[in-house]
């Protein structure tokens, strides 16, 4: 069926996504590997040149670059286990007959669509706030003393405003995929006398083992990147800690003009990125040969 | 599947969800609750009833002209979702009706793009913005939100493609349907509903980039991202009027949003859970 004329319309067809996206993705990158590999700063011209690999020497010397990549992981991996393990225990729970579904999903959901700046800063100001929040106002209900959040434990403030954000992500995919299981398998475990606890984990979790993958390597793309809840909550600080990789190679590049070891910092994120990029390919890759 | 379900344990159930789930939401409610009391009320503790007052929403106009930069979000994601599917509307269709052996590697190496992370390429972009004279315009931002999505795009479209039945297609052609006759009576009565889904989801993402929409606007093309963060620097305490702006700048998402809940798990899963 494939004639020479249908396969060269086919071609054209595709070229305009193919080359936009072949070069956005190459040149920038290269551009990036290129300048990672010299001492570039336009506000002090004299100095620059091929520097080789004193860029990437950095990430061991200087503790900020370490502490960056550190605050990365951390990030990811707390957020992951609290989407996770929430998700489930949610999906299981919304999952149960009960009234008024419909409203409780679009609550559950709604965090999702709030936008970064606005969830980050809603947490910030009404909700952790040493003295004005929510959290404050319940502390001191129980005669406690409220929590400088983003003062003592920056890196945890942020975490649970991304785990926020992203809980309901987990929650819809996991219970998507457990409304999938069929009834009648579910209703022969029972039968056979099989416990709550044996049919989660027997029948419940190898279903939705495919689902908890594809939650696990999508969100850690996204999380990988966080960035304006870092922006408007503790910019960093205090010090760099909580400072991620992206928000390290952004102040590197456009407050300090320090294009060298910002670049490297980039480099160093797409090998990241890459590393999980691997594994989500071939997870979504099984599935289109179905 | 006619499993007995106790009052009991519904009942239990259902006070469990409620809790949870208005517990999850409690903080967009606040902030929605805190839009409607004045200044002084937002910082005076705890209270779930506002005073009713609309003050905040018209000083938010007043102050920074608040619905420029709605009018801004709604140009670049509408705009960048128009122009990404009129991109990618054409490749998709292609890969899914005349498949070739190397129609899978395409989609997995344009899904390999969505995966690289933006800082590894901000000065880059930004000197090619700053040079070209996109810092700070419509366009620029909006053929960026095109490009960063524009891989969710293609395989959201190939997901739904894929679904039409390959025979119809023969059976018209058998009929003599020329191709244009082909895609304008059959396919693309078919293809609405995908694309529809589609294009949903892609604004509400696009909607919420805040990455791209910060770094490479100033005040111009400045959508709402980018305002609502300019209230991260607090000369004062202005919780009220920083909850009536967020409360304008996520309401209509969430509403898009509770609509297409369905598409966006197939969307973000790139199709693996359905």
């Amino acid at each position: 069926m494939a004639t020479q004329q249908t396969r060269s319309l086919a071609r054209f067809m595709m070229a305009p996504s193919v080359i936009l996206l072949f070069v956005w993705m190459i040149v920038p990158l290269l551009f990036t590997l290129w300048f990672s590999f010299q001492q570039y700063n336009p506000l002090n011209p004299i100095r620059n040149g091929f520097v080789g690999f004193s860029n990437y020497a950095l990430f061991y010397s200087n503790p900020a670059f370490l502490s960056s990549i550190l605050n990365t992981l951390i990030i990811v991996v707390s957020v992951l286990v609290i989407t996770v393990v929430g998700g489930i225990l949610l999906a299981l729970l919304l999952d149960q007959p009960i009234w008024g579904q419909g409203i409780v999903r679009i609550l559950v959901i709604s965090p999702f669509f709030v936008m970064p700046p606005v969830a980050a800063l809603v947490w910030k100001n009404m909700i952790m706030h040493p003295q004005y929040g929510v959290f404050a106002d319940i502390a001191r209900f129980f005669g406690a003393e409220p929590i400088d959040w983003f003062g003592q434990h920056p890196l945890t403030a942020i975490i649970l405003i991304v785990a926020w954000q992203w809980l309901p992500f987990a929650t819809l995919i996991l219970l998507t995929s457990l409304q999938s299981l069929d009834g009648e398998q579910k209703e022969a475990a029972e039968m056979d006398g099989a416990g709550f606890i044996s049919r989660f984990i027997y029948l419940t979790l190898p279903h939705m083992s495919r689902a908890i993958t594809v939650v696990i390597l999508i969100q850690t793309i996204f999380l990988l990147s966080v960035y304006a809840e870092i922006l408007v909550t503790t910019n960093g600080g205090p010090g760099y800690a909580s400072t991620n990789l992206p928000f390290l190679v952004y102040q590197k590049a456009l407050l300090e003009f320090k294009i060298g070891q910002a670049s490297a910092g980039g480099v160093i994120a797409v090998i990241l990125a890459n590393i999980v990029a691997f594994f989500a390919m071939r997870a979504v890759g099984k599935n289109l040969d179905k | 599947m006619a499993r007995a379900v106790t009052t009991q344990h519904k009942t239990i159930a259902t006070a469990a969800a409620w809790i949870v789930a208005l517990l999850i939401f409690f903080p967009i409610l606040y902030t929605i609750i805190t839009s409607f009391k004045s200044e002084q009320e937002a910082i005076q503790g705890f209270a779930l009833i506002p005073s009713g007052t609309m003050e905040s929403y018209a000083e938010v106009q007043a102050q920074s002209g608040y619905f420029k930069f709605f009018l801004n979000s709604v140009i670049l994601s509408v705009g960048s979702t128009l122009l990404a599917i009129l991109i990618a509307v054409p490749a998709a269709w292609s890969m899914a009706f005349s498949p070739t052996k190397r129609t899978k590697d395409i989609l997995m190496w344009m899904l390999s793009t969505k995966m690289m992370p933006a800082v590894a390429v901000l000065f880059p972009i930004y000197l090619i913005f700053r040079d070209t004279g996109l810092l700070d315009s419509r366009v620029g931002l909006t053929v960026m939100l095109m490009l960063i999505n524009l891989p969710i795009v293609v395989w959201m479209l190939y997901t739904y493609f894929r679904e039409i039945p390959g025979e119809i297609l023969e059976a018209a052609r058998m009929d003599g349907a020329s191709l244009w006759n082909e895609i304008i009576y059959v396919l693309t009565p078919m293809a609405v509903p995908g694309i529809a889904s589609t294009m949903l989801l892609n604004i509400i993402l696009a909607w919420n980039e805040a990455f791209w929409t910060i770094r490479l606007t100033t005040t111009n093309a400045a959508p709402l991202t980018a305002f609502i963060s300019s209230f991260s620097s607090p000369q004062g305490l202005f919780w009220a009027k920083l909850s009536a702006a967020s409360t304008l700048a996520i309401a209509p998402i969430l509403i898009m949003g509770w609509f297409s809940q369905k598409q966006l798990v197939r969307g973000l899963t790139f199709g693996a859970v359905k």
